[in-house]
């Protein structure tokens, strides 16, 4: 039982005003300006806007900002803002297929339609601290930058990239990969856990959902976890994409869809082996992950603990947390389960002067117990000697 | 998208498609850039607003596998506004974002556009210098990726 308290409304104001200066550092130091954390740290806002699960860089730029870069807390700032502002509809559905790609790999296949484009990574970096950003003064930029508007810099062929079709649609013409879909099956309206709560047993696309809004760490632990042995995971990177995609949605006011502009997504797919079951033949099953911006760790997370929970449909049996829908998806939620933690810091004084005295009491009752029963004993052995 | 006849659109599928052109490139422009193109034109409309400036959520969705069922993605922001001129012609915009004016402006920009007397000048003024910017961030963006592009080769290893 929580028993509130009063009081304390000097010390808290002190309190926030020292968080305050803390935040702005030494004032020697200039100020960092929420555009230059969007410019400057744009992994940590891509983290929060995917886990606030709201798309604007600017915000999330300011929460980071407001939290002193403390994700979990601009996290949490940027879904309480979500809560004050209407909702208009619904966009449709996102064409992944026609992203402009800015990074293109897959770990299975090493000739792919369209190429693989390793786009701005720090993967095959050494790891090594470069000094030379501790030293003032601008890095150097990218070399093809800006190239195609510069006459004769680049050659033509580098300005129009290649379609890149989806690699495991393309690959699946011998039948040995699952389909995203079947032919000629309609589309069906996805429940919306902003606006009803998840229940269980959950369909895939709300499952999918609550990964996506999921606490980056968790996620990857759990995919760890199911690759180490607890959960049956073999997988493989099918196909990962980066890059901008259209979004389209269809105001009423109009009756067709318009353009309303663009966001930078990253896509795994990863492949698993499946042995088959009695309706289906031994192939290759999919798990999906989808994130704003450049999240490769989250999106290949989700993308692992997606096919972990499907489980229980692939007639796979149930053994591990991972592939326990309720275990996953009620503790992936980093503003549930910050609250939940962090409310233990308010006072609680009533309750535990309460268990305190339920301590107190099993332990009298002890003492007199064992004293009651050493004097029995202590009686007892008299007796004997007598 | 085709890129319909915008002065005397001939049947209503194109002009639809011509409108869904502009408020597409009215929407990606930077609100900088579309300011600044407004600006130089010097129109000082009579309008109303029919609703005026709101930012609120949309609910992206994606597709399972990429292409199959729908599921709800994440929010983003999007400010939307609709005004009417003088002429009764109706101008709507819906912008990803936050920037009210970008919403005001494109508003404005697609009732005048679809005006007989302003399309032209608009088209040529604003619609095509801000496609020809897009075009050439795309090209930009694509040219940069593309320096990228890899070559993997697989080695025979000696002990096989």
């Amino acid at each position: 039982m929580y028993v509130a308290v009063k009081g304390g409304e000097k010390a808290i104001d002190n309190a926030h005003a020292l968080m305050r200066s803390q935040r702005r550092g030494d004032s020697k130091v200039a100020e960092l300006s929420v555009e230059q954390i969007r410019q400057q740290l744009p992994l940590a806002v891509d983290r929060v806007m995917n886990e606030g699960s709201v798309y604007d860089p600017e915000l999330a730029a300011l929460a980071l900002k407001q939290a002193s870069g403390d994700a979990v807390e601009a996290i949490f700032l940027l879904r309480a803002y979500r809560t004050t502002l209407p909702r208009f509809g619904y966009s449709e559905p996102l064409d992944t297929e026609n992203m402009q790609i800015e990074r293109r790999i897959s770990g299975t296949f090493k000739d792919l339609p369209g190429g693989q484009i390793l786009g701005s990574t720090y993967d095959y970096t050494h790891r090594l601290l470069d000094f030379a950003l501790l030293a003032e003064g601008e890095a150097p930029s990218s070399p093809a930058e800006g190239s195609c508007t510069e006459a004769g810099e680049l050659e033509d062929s580098l300005c129009e990239l290649e379609a890149c079709p989806r690699v495991l649609e393309l690959l699946n013409k011998e039948g040995l990969i699952e389909q995203s879909r079947q032919p000629g099956e309609a589309d069906e309206t996805p429940r919306d856990l902003t606006r009803e709560p998840v229940n269980y047993p959950a369909e895939r696309a709300v499952r999918l959902q609550n990964l996506i809004r999921g606490d980056e760490g968790f996620l990857l632990s759990l995919s760890y976890a199911a690759m180490r042995g607890y959960g049956d995971s073999h997988p493989f990177a099918g196909e990962m994409r980066t890059g901008r995609v259209s979004v389209e949605l269809v105001p009423e006011e109009l009756g067709f869809p318009i353009e309303i502009g663009e966001v930078l997504v990253t896509e795994s797919e990863m492949v698993n082996q499946f042995h088959g079951s009695k309706e289906q033949p031994p192939q290759f099953t999919r798990g999906y992950g989808l994130a704003f911006g450049r999240a490769e760790r989250k999106a290949m997370s989700v993308a692992l603990v997606e096919r972990a929970l499907r489980a229980g449909e692939l007639g796979e049996e149930v053994l591990y947390p991972t592939q326990d829908q309720e275990f996953v998806l009620s503790h992936t939620d980093c503003v549930s389960a910050n609250g939940f933690v962090s409310h233990l810091k308010l006072p609680h004084y009533v309750d535990f002067q309460s268990e305190l005295e339920m301590i107190r009491r099993l332990r009298r009752e002890i003492d007199t117990g064992e004293s009651s029963a050493r004097q029995a004993n202590e009686s007892s052995e008299e007796d004997n000697r007598r | 998208m085709s890129v319909a006849n915008q002065q005397d659109p001939t049947t209503q599928a194109d002009a639809q498609a011509a409108r869904q052109r502009w408020m597409g490139i009215l929407a990606k422009a930077s609100s900088d850039d579309l300011q600044q193109q407004w600006q130089a034109l010097q129109l000082e409309p009579e309008y109303q607003f029919i609703r005026k400036p709101e930012t609120g959520l949309t609910m992206l969705r994606g597709r399972l596998g990429g292409a199959g069922q729908p599921f709800n993605f994440g929010e983003m922001t999007l400010t939307r506004c609709a005004v009417r001129l003088s002429s009764g012609t109706l101008g709507v915009s819906y912008i990803a974002g936050r920037d009210k004016q970008h919403a005001i402006t494109a508003a404005l920009a697609d009732a005048l556009l679809q005006e007989a007397d302003t399309a032209t000048l608009l088209q040529n003024t604003l619609i095509t210098p801000l496609a020809e910017k897009q075009a050439a961030q795309v090209q930009a963006r694509a040219a940069a990726a593309n320096s990228t592009k890899v070559d993997f080769f697989t080695l025979v290893r000696g002990e096989d």
